[in-house]
């Protein structure tokens, strides 16, 4: 049986149709009407619930009074990737299912769409609005683009130190470039922020550059005043069973670089599609390929809606774009035969007396001209083996509070540190890191 | 990033908002809340005469709410301070100490007695305030005792007063007019008369928010019962706006520094009060409202505005649009603009064509095209350019006022052939 794969299942206008943003920019309109809903309120819920603790009141209340520029900085303020954030941080369970507004009228302040229209604004009218402070004469190297590493080099930029970034892929910004959904991040919205980023001058970003094989954390220790380590997620999981290398399988945060940085027209995708995980990159992945063409496109995971990953939201979204979820199966094993993956036969499951997911031993067959794993991904310490590596916890860099990890002079943050795996998190880490560092270096003090 | 400092005769602040002597400014305890958060200035709460205090009712406070928003208008019924005279001067001190680069005017209102102002001016020029400003606005409650808008209402006791306050204090005077009056000329003339160094208006308009239909009690209500009290808030800018401009303009009182209030919700307020020539702006109902910190948004929108407009200072925009402010007389009566309807923006409410068609000069046509599509069209020749469609035009940029060359020169009624007095 050959498999059914192929690119431009969709006219190329169907296609761009289909692609178009999730959360259009709102009017002018618009934003003075759902700003107008804000209260104001003292000790925000929203704010308490940002993980970079943005000002949304204070912001919001500056797109009301036509302060849009004023808004955006204070946005940027707290959170330097504020204009991703607004298009993909999980708002419902963070600013917009605290807001005040749902209790009063069933429906929060569209908190992440007027965060755009203010980002989107500042962008527009272009300039850098954060001044340097005088040159410390101290370097800091940051290992990784991502949004803990940019985030971390921006505030060192700030507090006047040199940066030198060293990122192992051909451009920068980490998952905001390859990482996420094209719907969520349409046009060339992470290079435009990147840019933005770099704009304040100071910052040297060295491209195709990775640790373990170009430089070792020994020399980065050696070189820099101070080393800040934001590599993020470096593997994915693996199934652990016969064929899921063979055609056909795939993992899914490959094609999902693949679809952010290639003509979604030349993107080859299959009549019928099992996506194998319940998080938001199954999701992603699920909803993209069901965009761009793929008849049935199932997505299977191991428990239950409410144990997803995914969050409601994103479930939503995957279930109104035509992707069938169906949970409680595993996989038991991967269908081939000779042209590779036919389909994938799942067992189905249940949770026993105790709690613990159990087969039941009954099992499905799902036939598949496509099959994308996305069960997670994990920080492969390897590049850090035979060099200086900090102490590790539960497979990912151990850091305090500061983000300092078991080093001296070294700090980490980001997917490769304990956290929710968000861009909003990353910014976090990376600004607190950033801050410590500055101390460390301007008060030489030992514990920053 | 623009000069916001500001200086109205003589008195120095950061910025130019201040908090109008009102309830936020009633305590030390406010007031350095206030200064901590970024206000440039506040007008001390109003003091009386040494003694026993005056006494406030409860309730307090009414509000006028808007479709869903609140305090749009805001009225109350508190009288002046109700704390002792010399507590109230201490923490003054206390804090003009604390809070050297910040304005510190002390609101006042004793009887009408040349010696009542001149003790009180020796208590308080001791606390090293910046300025006096004379409480000639109250509407409720003191104006039955002989104070408050009961001297703002009579232009000669404005002079006088003003007068013994120049005669007995180097301090700079700022006279707070009240708007309940025919023609805010007067008073100002009056102020400016006796040696004023500024007037600050507007007081609050005499009001009753509501009737409550239940106990058929004015709102607010005490027990049952209510008094007009002093309107403020959102609602009352535009009469603010145009008190302002006429004491702008005049030939007598141009010139003259005001510190603006009425409604200074956001910087897009104060920057309009300030455009008619106002050296500095007092809020109240905002700061009641939301709290102290909006002078985040007050500070850094009009700094961003400014730093836009290429406005390096206050100067540089101070009065710009008084020359601009009129007499009907004066307006081109050849000056014509006509409704234009954006079709691909109309949401086909109809509004535009309704009001027209009941209200006005059946100037928007209506019909619906082949696909049901309701469509409303302008009637050039009928349409007098008066804004209403305009106005009540709920998508933004939708219908817009296009103006006409008609190749007519300027003319004003005096020239106009219509007019039986022309010269």
């Amino acid at each position: 049986m050959s498999r059914d794969v192929k690119a431009g299942r969709l006219s190329p206008e169907k296609i761009a149709q289909n692609y178009a943003d999730l959360h259009p920019l709102l009017s002018g309109h618009e934003a003075a009407v759902e700003s107008a809903r804000c209260l104001f309120c003292f000790d925000a819920p929203c704010t308490e619930a940002c993980p970079t603790g943005i000002d949304i009141p204070g912001f919001i209340r500056k797109i009301n009074s036509g302060n849009v520029r004023g808004a955006a900085v204070t946005i940027l303020d707290s959170n330097i990737m504020g204009a991703t954030c607004a298009n993909v941080c999980p708002v419902e369970e963070l600013c917009e299912q605290v807001c005040v507004k749902n209790t009063a009228e069933h429906r929060p302040v569209s908190i992440g769409r007027l965060q755009r229209y203010a980002t989107d604004h500042l962008f527009e009218i272009g300039g850098q609005p954060f001044e340097r402070a005088e040159p410390s004469g101290k370097r800091v190297a940051v290992v990784g683009a991502g949004p803990a590493g940019l985030s971390c080099a921006h505030r060192l930029a700030m507090r006047g130190h040199e940066v030198v970034v060293f990122e192992a892929r051909e451009k920068s910004g980490g998952l905001n470039e390859y990482g996420l959904a094209a719907y969520k991040m349409t046009d060339d919205r992470a290079a435009r922020e990147v840019e933005f980023i770099l704009g304040i001058g100071g910052i040297e970003v060295r491209n195709r550059k990775a640790l373990g094989v170009d430089f070792s954390l020994k020399e980065l220790r050696r070189e820099y005043d101070a080393v800040f380590i934001g590599m993020g997620h470096n593997a994915v999981n693996h199934l652990d069973m016969d064929h899921e290398d063979d055609p056909g399988a795939h993992n899914a945060v490959d094609k999902i670089a693949a679809i952010r940085q290639q003509d979604l027209n030349d993107i080859p995708v299959g009549r019928r599609v099992v996506v194998i995980g319940g998080g938001n990159t199954a999701i992603d992945i699920a909803v993209q390929i069901k965009k761009l063409g793929a008849e049935f496109v199932t997505m299977v995971y191991r428990r239950g809606f409410a144990e997803m990953g995914a969050t409601d939201f994103e479930q939503e979204v995957a279930q109104t774009n035509g992707v069938l979820l169906k949970t409680w199966a595993t996989p038991e094993r991967i269908l081939v035969d000779d042209e590779g993956v036919t389909g994938v036969r799942f067992e189905y499951t249940q949770n026993d007396d105790r709690g613990h997911l159990v087969g039941t031993g009954e099992t499905f067959d799902l036939p598949a001209d496509q099959v994308f794993k996305a069960i997670g991904q994990h920080f492969d310490e390897n590049p850090l083996e035979a060099d200086d590596c900090p102490d590790m916890d539960r497979g990912r860099i151990l850091v305090d509070e500061n983000r300092r990890t078991s080093l001296d002079g070294v700090w980490a943050g980001g997917d490769c540190v304990a956290g929710a795996d968000l861009t909003v998190v990353a910014v976090q880490d990376g600004k607190l890191a950033a801050e410590s560092i500055h101390r460390y270096l301007t008060d030489g003090a030992a514990h920053g | 990033m623009a000069d916001l400092s500001c200086n109205i005769a003589g008195v120095r602040s950061p910025n130019p908002f201040w908090l109008a002597s009102a309830p936020p400014t009633d305590k030390q305890y406010n007031v350095e809340r206030a200064f901590e958060a970024g206000w440039g200035g506040v007008v001390w709460k109003t003091l009386g005469e040494p003694g026993p205090p005056i006494v406030n009712v409860c309730s307090r406070y009414g509000s006028v709410d808007y479709n869903g928003t609140r305090m749009m208008g805001l009225n109350n019924i508190e009288l002046i301070t109700d704390r002792p005279l010399e507590v109230n001067l201490a923490e003054i001190t206390a804090v003009k100490k604390a809070w050297p680069d910040r304005a510190m005017v002390v609101s006042l209102m004793v009887p009408c007695n040349e010696k009542a102002w001149k003790d009180i001016l020796k208590a308080v020029e001791q606390t090293g305030c910046d300025g006096v400003e004379l409480n000639f606005g109250c509407p409720h409650g003191m104006s039955e005792r002989g104070m408050g808008s009961a001297v703002g209402q009579v232009p000669e006791y404005i002079q006088d007063v003003t007068g013994w306050c120049k005669q007995h204090s180097d301090l700079p005077v700022f006279v707070k007019l009240t708007p309940n009056i025919t023609d805010i000329r007067y008073p100002a003339r009056a102020a400016n008369a006796g040696g004023a160094d500024a007037v600050s208006l507007i007081n609050t308009i005499n009001s009753i928010t509501s009737v409550n239909l239940d106990s058929f009690s004015p709102e607010p209500s005490v027990g049952g019962k209510g008094a007009h009290g002093g309107y403020c808030g959102p609602a009352v800018k535009p009469i603010a706006l145009s008190m302002v401009s006429e004491i702008a303009r005049d030939p007598e009182t141009a010139g003259l520094p005001i510190s603006g209030i009425g409604g200074i919700s956001n910087w897009r307020d104060a920057a309009e009060f300030i455009a008619l020539g106002c050296g500095s702006v007092q809020v109240c109902t905002a700061a009641m409202h939301y709290g102290f910190k909006i002078i985040d948004d007050l500070v850094d929108g009009l700094n961003n505005w400014m730093d836009d407009k290429g406005h390096a200072n206050l100067e540089a925009f101070r009065g710009k649009a008084v020359p601009n402010v009129t007499n009907w007389n004066e307006l081109d009566l050849n000056y014509k603009t006509i409704a234009s309807i954006d079709h691909d923006k109309c949401i086909e409410c109809g509004l535009c064509h309704i009001t027209c068609e009941d209200t006005s000069h059946q100037a928007i046509g209506r019909r619906k095209d082949e696909n049901g599509k309701r469509w409303y069209e302008v009637i050039e020749d009928e349409c007098v350019g008066c804004n209403l469609c305009y106005l009540v035009c709920p998508v933004e940029d939708c219908i817009t006022m296009v103006e006409v060359d008609n190749g007519k020169p300027y003319m004003n009624w005096g020239d106009h052939p219509n007019n039986p007095m022309r010269n």
